[in-house]
């Protein structure tokens, strides 16, 4: 009996041993919701990531229309002349 | 002017490609910051929508009352670009807006009507790519309209309030905002002008290939 006893503390302690320390680390649960004025710098939109999305939008938007003039336009110029030197 | 467009894209390419170092050289605004530097590409965006605007209302014009079937391809290049430019702009705004206003998007006379004009050219070009026979006048008219909402959305800015800034910020700005500024419209002003033409060629190429067919049809 007072070996099963002693098997239960050692069990109970080395399965709670590492949630204890985490427990004791971890905030009180939040009963309410309190507003600021402003949030944390970490927290605060990166002026550099909205730049960066902007001007690469704007480069990758016209390249591709560049290239999709190109393209269209090499098309009809081939079907011109194709058309061209079919009607002589 | 067909030989200036590989010049001129060319150009605008290695500008485009130098703009963030002078862009970066600016100096920071005061209430907005790093977010600020968007504009450098947005006001180009935003004046180039409403010229393309202008343009393919005045091409529709020529073409509806002078009777001349070349404005045409002129007006749906601009309708085109405008689409482009449109959205370059509709696209930039928001995400300097994000962070300096802290919202996407505020449904302010600016913005709005900016989106209408927007509409317009999606709506004009897709008539005139499924609407079938007739398009072509009832697109010009729409042209119309679409550049009756340029003025509007011009001084929207100074007549209500808004949080958009107003057009007076551009000819106050100091000295060493306006040289990136001027930099970034001048290549978007060479590229629009090549694409443009490049675009106009492209619809008076693709009247000659019809006009050839029917030829072959009547023959």
């Amino acid at each position: 009996m007072r070996f099963y006893r002693a098997l239960f503390v050692a069990t109970t302690l080395a399965v709670t041993a590492p949630i204890m320390p985490v427990n004791a680390m971890q905030p009180p649960a939040q009963s309410e919701f309190l507003p600021v004025e402003d949030i944390p710098p970490g927290e605060q939109i990166p002026a550099f990531t909205m730049l960066g999305a902007a001007y690469g939008f704007v480069w990758v938007a016209l390249l591709g229309y560049v290239w999709s003039i190109a393209r269209r336009l090499q098309k009809v110029e081939s079907e011109l002349a194709d058309l061209e030197s079919r009607s002589k | 002017m067909s030989k200036l467009n590989p010049l001129f894209i060319g150009l605008s390419g290695v500008m485009l490609g130098v703009a963030p170092w002078v862009i970066n050289a600016a100096p920071y605004e005061s209430t907005m910051g790093l977010v600020q530097k968007v504009f450098y590409f947005h006001f180009p965006a935003a004046i180039l929508f409403l010229v393309a605007a202008l343009i393919c209302g005045v091409a529709s014009a020529i073409f509806l009352f002078g009777k001349k079937p070349r404005a045409d391809g002129w007006a749906i290049a601009a309708a085109e670009l405008g689409l482009v430019f449109g959205s370059l702009t509709l696209v930039t705004g928001p995400l300097w807006a994000r962070k300096a206003w802290g919202v996407w998007w505020v449904w302010d006379p600016r913005l709005t009507s900016s989106l209408l004009l927007w509409m317009i050219f999606s709506a004009y070009l897709l008539l005139r790519k499924y609407g079938g026979p007739g398009s072509d006048k009832l697109g010009a008219g729409m042209a119309l309209f679409g550049m009756a909402n340029v003025p509007f959305i011009y001084v929207s800015v100074n007549v209500w309030r808004t949080l958009h800034p107003q057009t007076s910020v551009v000819p106050t700005l100091p000295t060493d905002m306006g040289i990136p500024l001027w930099f970034c419209f001048a290549a978007f002003t060479m590229l629009f002008m090549a694409l443009l033409n490049l675009r106009a060629r492209l619809e008076h190429q693709r009247a000659r290939v019809v006009a050839l067919y029917l030829a072959e049809d009547e023959a």
